[in-house]
């Protein structure tokens, strides 16, 4: 089957992370050889007869042939055929694909403008970066807080829509190490295309020495607690924390202790209520210059604790 | 065929100045009509394209050729322009209401459609539309992409709101060219055109009528409901009301998969007439052609699923849909098969319409096996919203139904003008468009295939050569429209004087001077036998 080979060569798909993969691709191989023997066939003939029977004479005298029955009926079938049994065969992979393993390892993963929080069984998050362990089932929980997003790892062939107001789900099995793209592929508006985690697939022991850190961040110092917070409530991809650049929203770099100007035009100190309720309250004051309703709030996501620890971290970014 | 013979006015002379034009009902004026805003929307729309190929040159982070454009929300707002004027107000339009306006009635030796004055009404619906939508960019412009995927469509700007409406009224537009394009037909045959001897252009015309009365409707619903959503509050699609986001994305496939195929019957009409003018032969399987179209109308407005294998809905919708959609492959593929036939034994004369009709099967061939691969469930997944998708649609609907359309003009600019173009012109048109084409959106089947997303502002550098390539291609294109526009204003100012029947085609509309009297055929034609009889 060397033919068959030389075309899964050619496919450029990305590294294959998963037994899936290879079967996807080998059906890709498939299609690829036979439809290029279709285009063969189909333009090919298309140009050997247009070609053959070029006008020679303004007054040709052309064969009268209005249609020809077993013609018709051969090349009928024999793209239904050829239709249906690929149907077949990916229906079979297909399949694979969505049904569930039991005893998988499963990972919440919430979809939000723009970023992926990644929470675990244990209660340990993380965003943009899913790492787990080679060999294993994960079944991967989706959903949205806002619009829909999808969830795309090219290395692995899978893809599946976060939708907001339920969820859906989808798993892998990774055979290979390393950091495979992850990829928003839902429209989602002004950052969709920054929207890249990873899918970091690391050993068994590996795996357990992550989840035993993830355990101690919990007893972190506040500013730290902060740090963490900040990244996994993708804070950052709106908010510039090391320059004054103006990202989506104002950069907080040095912001601690300054007058501001509000889009009403009054003036309001940046201090530790200012940061509680911009917040809470994203868009009770507007720093001018910026679109209201942008930022969503995050009332009732974050306890106290979780509070004082980013007003904590805001406050020391200098 | 009946012989006609016409002297001293035409259509365009028959009456003066512009109000003779803004209140005509000729058939002919307002195909001309539909013919010059496309043209100038193809041109917006093109614009738009060509800003965003310039900001994929290369990525944000490279130095000055990285960001062109100056934000991610810019680069949405130009994508979704380029989409929605591309798909409302050129291709659903392009081919029906200009060249299916002019010739349909002349195809089939009536004097003008059933209804003319509701053929004025759906221009002005058109335009009343059109004038809507690009009215958005002047508010908050609209930045959701051509299909307003709730719920980001309800949470963006309130532009949206007036987009979905100008959509709604293009949408009444195409209801109403459908309807008198099937009344036309049903009544205003001319004695002796039965049914079977039609132009095959006419059958195309006739299917797409069927999909314009009955899927047109649903967007409106759907339209509909999205504006009782946003202004009353009642929960439909946004989850946060207790709607369904998913359930949009039914409705609008649901006219929109139809749509694609109003999009690409007519074209098929278009390259069926080419073949057998510029082979002087008989087309091969009338009847399968014929009744092909309706057969992909038919079972187009099943299908729509297979846009939303990954969307949540069940597996087994999912199973259904990729079934559905391989079966409406094979009246497609026979379709090609009957033309490659007609071909045998012919005498092929190499003229600009009939090379377009050679660059339409040559790029609608890669259309349709790449179109096989996305039906194919597990393909679809990891395909699904990549640029292979892309690709796939602009190799159906920029290679298929612009090289349709193009090829078209070219054959019809004669008779609808009565003035030639320059031969030479058309090709070297044809030329850069056609290889300009290919070198533009044959790497986005590989940049899918890689995995890079639709809809990006940016891309991580493994993509750069591949985007590269294709925005040095989107150049080449547009050299070759630049040509074809000289080649029709200079055919138009100086060109020579049209013959009747400048191929030796055997259909009506040539059968009448160049370009047509007011009532089309001085004496009303009867008709003995079929289109295409080359003996």
């Amino acid at each position: 089957m060397m033919w068959f080979n030389i075309a899964k060569a050619q496919s450029f798909m990305p590294t294959q992370g998963t037994e899936i993969a290879k079967q996807v691709d080998n059906l890709y191989g498939f299609l690829l050889v036979t439809s290029f023997i279709a285009c063969v066939l189909v333009i090919g003939g298309m140009i050997y007869f247009v070609w053959k029977y070029r006008r020679k004479t303004p007054n040709d005298k052309t064969a009268y042939i209005s249609h020809n029955t077993a013609l018709e009926f051969l090349w009928s079938f024999i793209p239904l055929v050829i239709f249906l049994a690929v149907f077949g065969w990916g229906w079979y992979i297909y399949h694979q694909m969505r049904a569930m393993p039991k005893n998988a390892l499963e990972i919440n993963v919430l979809g939000k403008q723009w970023a992926w929080e990644v929470e675990y069984k244990n209660g340990y998050k993380a965003v943009n970066e899913i790492v787990v362990p080679i060999d294993q089932d994960v079944k991967i929980l989706l959903t949205s807080s806002d619009v829909i997003h999808s969830f795309f790892v090219p290395s692995f062939r899978i893809k599946q829509d976060a939708v907001p107001g339920r969820y859906t789900a989808l798993w892998f099995r990774a055979d290979k190490l390393g950091d495979f793209h992850l990829f928003c592929t839902e429209y989602c508006g002004t950052s969709h295309s920054a929207m890249i985690g990873k899918v970091k697939v690391v050993s068994r022991e590996e795996f357990d020495k992550y989840m035993e850190q993830g355990q101690e961040e919990r007893n972190l110092p506040l500013g730290e607690k902060g740090k963490k917070l900040f990244a996994v409530k993708a804070c950052a991809s709106c908010h510039a924390v090391d320059s004054p650049a103006r990202m989506v929203g104002p950069s907080l770099f040095q912001k601690f202790g300054h007058e501001e100007e509000m889009d009403d035009g009054t003036k309001i100190v940046f201090d530790e209520n200012y940061i509680r309720e911009s917040i809470l309250e994203p868009n009770k004051h507007i720093v001018k210059g910026f679109p209201k309703g942008v930022m969503p709030t995050f009332q009732g996501q974050l306890n106290e604790n979780e509070l004082s620890a980013l007003v904590e971290y805001i406050k020391n970014l200098k | 065929m009946a012989k006609t013979t016409a002297h001293g006015d035409n259509y365009i002379n028959f009456e003066k100045g512009l109000w003779s034009w803004l209140t005509t009902v000729d058939h002919k004026r307002i195909g001309l009509m539909y013919f010059i805003m496309v043209m100038f929307f193809f041109f917006v729309g093109g614009v738009m394209a060509l800003l965003l190929r310039l900001e994929l040159f290369a990525p944000n982070a490279a130095p000055n050729v990285g960001q062109i454009l100056a934000n991610g929300d810019i680069y949405n707002q130009v994508m979704t322009y380029h989409g929605a004027i591309m798909v409302f107000m050129v291709i659903v339009p392009g081919i029906p209401a200009i060249l299916g306006n002019f010739f349909l009635p002349l195809h089939i030796g009536a004097k003008d459609v059933a209804f003319p004055k509701i053929n004025l009404l759906s221009w002005y619906c058109f335009m009343a539309g059109a004038i809507l939508a690009i009215a958005t960019f002047f508010t908050t412009k609209i930045d959701t992409g051509w299909t307003f995927y709730t719920p980001y469509s309800i949470r963006t700007g309130t532009a949206t709101a007036m987009m979905v409406l100008a959509a709604f009224i293009m949408g009444m537009s195409s209801i109403l060219t459908g309807l008198n394009f099937i009344v036309t037909v049903h009544k205003l045959r001319a004695p002796g055109m039965t049914m079977h001897r039609m132009p095959l252009f006419v059958w195309s015309l006739y299917a797409t009528a069927i999909l314009q009365m009955l899927a047109t409707p649903v967007l409106g619903i759907t339209l509909l409901l999205l504006a009782v959503e946003r202004f009353l509050g009642i929960g439909i699609f946004d989850p946060k009301l207790g709607g369904d986001p998913v359930l949009f994305q039914h409705f609008f496939w649901f006219y929109s998969h139809p749509a694609v195929y109003i999009m690409v019957i007519p074209a098929m009409g278009i390259i069926s007439e080419l073949i057998t003018t510029f082979s002087k032969k008989v087309i091969f399987g009338y009847t399968a052609i014929a009744y092909s179209s309706l057969g992909i109308a038919a079972v187009s407005f099943f299908v729509w699923g297979h846009h939303m294998f990954v969307s949540g809905q069940s597996g087994t919708a999912g199973i259904v849909f990729s079934f559905l959609t391989m079966l409406v492959g094979v009246p497609t593929a026979i379709k090609m098969f009957n033309w490659v036939a007609t071909f045998y034994k012919g005498s092929v004369e190499f003229r600009s319409p009939m090379l377009y009709a050679l660059g339409f099967m040559f790029l609608f061939a890669i259309g349709g096996v790449t179109g096989i691969m996305l039906a194919v469930l597990p393909i679809d997944v990891h395909f699904h919203d990549t640029y292979f998708v892309v690709a796939h649609f602009h190799y159906v609907m920029v290679g298929g139904t612009l090289m349709a359309l193009m090829g078209g003009y070219y054959y019809w600019f004669p008779k609808m003008f009565g003035k030639m173009y320059s031969e030479a012109g058309a090709r070297i048109s044809f030329v850069f468009i056609f290889i300009g084409f290919n070198v533009t959106f044959f790497p986005q089947f590989v940049l899918g295939a890689m995995g890079m997303p639709r809809r990006y502002f940016d891309y991580i550098p493994a993509y750069e050569t591949l985007n590269k390539i294709s925005t040095v291609g989107s150049w080449l294109i547009l050299i070759g429209f630049l040509v074809g526009l000289y080649t029709i204003v200079q055919g138009l100012l100086k060109g020579e004087k049209a013959p009747m029947n400048p191929w030796g085609s055997k259909t009506l509309e040539w059968q009448t001077s160049s370009p047509p009297p007011h009532d089309n055929f001085s004496v009303e034609p009867v008709v003995t036998a079929g289109p295409y009889e080359y003996r």
